[in-house]
């Protein structure tokens, strides 16, 4: 049992040395500047060339970007959506609606990410490009970040309204948990004090709640970062850093998925590994933190005896 | 103030509900005339005519999650039971519960580029078995946690019966506290299964996809998922059809899965101890 159980940090190790061991190639030709590498120019459009699997010039930067723009996007989708839906649930659902939809939301944390990449390849896209783009564009279009240049509807937007329906339930479930652990009493107490509903829910509820709501974002923004087929199908797979929210681009994790297996040189092969392992250190981190977080507030939460 | 929030609060609830509502309904409407005798008995046809099947990507997902369980079961179920019994309260207890929640977050497309790099790049060729280690790998944290979780639900009277009629420790661990939380255990397996039937990034570069109908763990084999991305990025309206209904499919496999848990976690399966 010891044994099984030590196996965890096994894995843990054993994905950490093999990644870096394969991704020493690119470790070699680039060092960290692969991570903040200005591109090559094309020699014939002078256009910048990021990611060029032809002529071996690799840089990661667009995919950092990709990644972070669409996670962070789907943060700024979900998070009121989730923290809402949790304050729902917990404060003021009535207690037949509560089972099912804790069940809902959980099930929507079990459905596969191709499941809702097939959805939005068919369905969210062609919506986006038919109605919500084009609002977009006419009211928003004045920030320069939402430019009428791609048609397709695939790009950001779709991938981070993909990714936030995704990482709603995780982030819901862990602020219900984070906000159930606030003791009773305190609600009580401001209640006692002449508050409003909302106010208790501000005063008592979420400001003790803060640190675990926080690590509950954080570990919804674990899984968006690594998140890979929903997003690999929407996000419209091409290596350049786009101002406009509304252009294609690329994520870390997509990459990965759409080159490795046709890779055209171990160069091209070892700079993936190397993408791919970025990706696991960050993730570990991240989910760490999240963790903690959650943990710190959780940890002294009295039984519910009040 | 007050209403308004309420009022958002309630805007939420139904904004998250939507999404899933119109999930199930696209896949039962446009998968469910699909599903039929046709789709699990034929192989795919060539790219352009109609008709075929999945047979080959059912097969195939059947041979990857075996070689995944196999993996994937037996070492999680011995780490929940390190962690639930053995190591109850222990800082190693401590830390390997939190390895396992954080290695559950890590994207599964780098389970697959490990095993990768364990297993194709020395075997020279994509293969089942790659597939198969890299879906287990994954399932063990998932099931040591649930694991741990459902032997914590067994009432500590029951431990200290078996330790007074002067059972070993490991001996009242196995044959009373596990066999006591069975059920509980055995749907964890099966929601880590059908978690792992519809993962799709770690398949993509170590199972590799198969046209054909192959069984053999040492070949590249197809999967359900794999079979799902292809056909749903693909231009044909007869592959689109099929991927909706493999779609289907896997989404049953997985409703079941969850609902069960719920149905032991809630209705105490466990209670016949008690």
């Amino acid at each position: 049992m010891v044994l099984c159980a030590l196996s965890i940090f096994g894995i843990v190790i054993l994905i950490l040395s093999e990644l870096m061991l394969r991704s020493g190639e690119a470790w070699h030709q680039f060092g960290l500047k692969f991570f903040s590498q200005t591109p090559a120019h094309d020699r014939y459009s002078g256009e910048p060339t990021y990611w060029d699997p032809v002529n071996g010039s690799f840089s990661a930067l667009p995919f950092v970007y990709g990644t972070l723009v669409s996670s962070l996007l789907s943060l700024v989708i979900s998070v009121p959506l989730a923290v809402g839906l949790a304050i729902f649930l917990t404060e003021m659902c009535p207690r037949f609606l509560r089972g099912p939809l804790a069940f809902i939301t959980e099930l929507l944390a079990a459905i596969p990410s191709i499941i809702y990449g097939l959805w939005a390849v068919f369905v969210l896209v062609p919506l986006l490009r038919e109605h919500v783009n084009p609002l977009l564009v006419k009211y928003l279009g004045w920030t320069g970040f939402f430019k009428p240049d791609n048609p397709t509807g695939l790009g950001y937007v779709a991938a981070a309204v993909i990714l936030a329906i995704m990482i709603l339930p995780i982030i819901s479930s862990l602020t219900r948990e984070v906000m159930t652990a606030v003791p009773q009493s305190q609600r009580e107490a401001v209640l006692a004090l002449g508050a409003t509903r909302w106010e208790m829910i501000r005063m008592g509820v979420l400001r003790n709640a803060r640190i675990g709501i926080v690590g509950a974002v954080i570990l919804g923004l674990g899984r968006a970062l690594g998140e890979t087929m929903a997003v690999t199908m929407v996000i419209g797979n091409t290596a350049e850093i786009s101002e406009s929210l509304l252009s294609n681009g690329s994520s870390m994790a997509s990459v990965i998925a759409n080159e490795f297996a046709e890779a055209v040189s171990d160069l091209h092969r070892s700079s993936l590994i190397e993408i791919g392992l970025a990706l696991f250190v960050v993730t570990i981190i991240v989910n760490a933190l999240a963790r903690l977080l959650v943990w710190m507030v959780t940890r002294g939460a009295p039984a519910r005896v009040h | 103030m007050d209403h308004a929030v309420t009022g958002l609060a309630i805007l939420a609830t139904t904004l998250v509900v939507v999404p899933l509502i119109a999930i199930f309904v696209y896949l039962l409407l446009k998968g469910a005339s699909s599903v039929n005798l046709d789709f699990f008995l034929k192989n795919p046809v060539p790219e352009g005519e109609s008709g075929g099947g999945m047979a080959n990507a059912i097969a195939g997902s059947g041979v990857l999650l075996g070689i995944a369980s196999l993996i994937g079961i037996p070492i999680g179920i011995g780490a929940g039971i390190y962690l639930a019994e053995f190591g109850r309260g222990t800082k190693l207890a401590n830390a390997v519960r939190f390895t396992a929640d954080v290695l559950n977050g890590v994207p599964s497309i780098v389970m697959g580029l490990a095993a990768y790099s364990l297993i194709v790049i020395p075997q020279r060729h994509f293969s089942a078995l790659s597939g198969g280690v890299a879906l287990g790998i994954m399932m063990i944290p998932t099931v040591a946690r649930t694991s741990e979780e459902m032997l914590l639900m067994v009432p500590n009277m029951i431990r200290e019966a078996a330790l007074g009629l002067g059972l070993s420790n490991w001996r009242a661990v196995l044959s009373i506290t596990v066999r006591t939380a069975s059920p509980g255990i055995i749907t964890g397996c099966m929601l880590a299964f059908a978690r792992v039937a519809g993962e799709t990034a770690p398949l993509i570069f170590t199972a590799l996809g198969n046209a054909f109908f192959s069984t053999n763990p040492n070949q590249p084999i197809e999967a359900l998922p794999l079979q799902i991305w292809v056909y749903a990025t693909g231009p044909y309206e007869d592959q689109h059809r099929l991927a909706w209904a493999g779609a289907l499919v896997l989404i049953v496999l997985i409703v079941l899965a969850v609902s069960l848990v719920r149905y032991v976690t809630s209705r105490g399966v466990l209670k016949g101890a008690s």
